[in-house]
């Protein structure tokens, strides 16, 4: 069995973005954001107007994967966590629940110590909130839109 | 396994370009980018050596229209076709929620062909997922090479199921965009039917 779809309602929405913001004023980060182990971005906070959230989201989901590989070839069970540094910015990444990816980018403003705290206090919650989301999503043909529409709103997509 | 998000009413799938080495795949979505508006498209991302191989796999980003009020987000994804990145292929096709395989016409590559139609079977299976059920659509590439094998005999190769199968030149775009939107509808007709791959 593969993973469930992914479904974002707003009320779990609005849970996961008030964490979200959290973690960038309680660890004084640039920018906190959250996606899926496939790439897709699920929340974002900070500064974000200056960078590709969409590219680093699915490079992200793309290093989570091979470290995951490689935790796997070494019989491990994962690598949940991940620090990169460099000389201006510094990029902290936590998988959450083994189903989401926590991504904190901060700089010399703030400290490897506090972000690390910050993160797994956000973790612990963020598990739950999806842990919740999933049993929701889980619930069998829970209206997708998708269900109404028809042949003719495919084919109308295409006809450019 | 494609995600969608009430708030910013967007749905966004998951399409993965499989096939041999130099099969074309990552030239497939060079001239997608290429010829998108570029308000509908992201940045293309490339993960490859210093010879232009792809060494992880690339990525772009496409915005193809609206739906009922959401919009459809598409993440093109290739793998690396040779044969030894096989690990890296793997994780490539985690969460796909569409599949598109490039064959290199060439008689030559016929073995090669195969051999990844063959690898792509088995690595679906590994994360549950069985070819036949996935949406997925197959281009005969490089149709403009000297010594292609017949369509007829393509077909009755790697297409036993018939699934919709296009004759391509990805370097002038011949068949690129046909590929593309065979594989959107078909996505978006099995999450219609409430499935999704996943």
């Amino acid at each position: 069995m593969t993973n469930p779809q992914m479904v974002m309602y707003e009320e779990e929405f609005n849970q996961i973005q008030t964490i979200v913001d959290r973690v960038v004023r309680e660890a004084n980060a640039q920018v906190v954001f959250i996606i899926d182990k496939n790439g897709q971005l699920i929340a974002a906070a900070g500064e974000t107007d200056q960078l590709d959230t969409t590219s680093l989201a699915s490079l992200t989901a793309g290093n989570i994967a091979a470290t995951g590989g490689i935790a796997k070839l070494l019989r491990e069970n994962e690598f949940s966590t991940q620090f990169h540094e460099g000389e201006r910015a510094n990029i902290h990444i936590q998988l959450v629940g083994n189903r989401v990816i926590l991504v904190v980018i901060f700089d010399n403003k703030t400290s490897l110590g506090l972000v690390r705290l910050r993160v797994k206090k956000a973790s612990e919650e963020l598990n739950s909130i999806f842990e919740a989301l999933l049993s929701k999503v889980q619930d069998p043909h829970q209206n997708t839109p998708f269900a109404e529409i028809t042949d003719d709103d495919i084919d109308n997509l295409f006809n450019d | 396994m494609s995600f969608i998000n009430y708030l910013s009413r967007e749905i966004n799938c998951k399409i993965v370009y499989y096939g041999p080495g130099l099969c074309g795949k990552t030239t497939n979505l060079q001239y997608i980018y290429n010829k998108t508006n570029p308000e509908a498209k992201g940045k293309m991302i490339s993960l490859a050596t210093e010879t232009e191989r792809t060494l992880f796999f690339d990525f772009l980003p496409l915005a193809l229209g609206e739906i009922r009020g959401f919009k459809t987000r598409f993440h093109l994804y290739t793998v690396p076709g040779q044969v030894f990145y096989d690990a890296s292929r793997k994780l490539i096709l985690k969460g796909v929620d569409g599949v598109v395989f490039v064959a290199d016409s060439q008689i030559a590559r016929m073995e090669a062909n195969l051999e990844s139609m063959e690898n792509l079977r088995t690595n679906l299976a590994e994360q549950g997922y069985s070819l036949d059920k996935l949406p997925h659509v197959i281009q005969y590439n490089k149709r403009d090479m000297p010594s292609v094998a017949p369509v007829d005999e393509l077909r009755s190769l790697l297409n036993p199921q018939g699934v919709p199968d296009f004759e391509a030149i990805a370097t002038s775009g011949e068949g690129v965009f046909d590929t593309l939107k065979a594989v959107a509808k078909l996505v978006l007709t099995e999450l219609k039917r409430g499935g999704g791959a996943g």
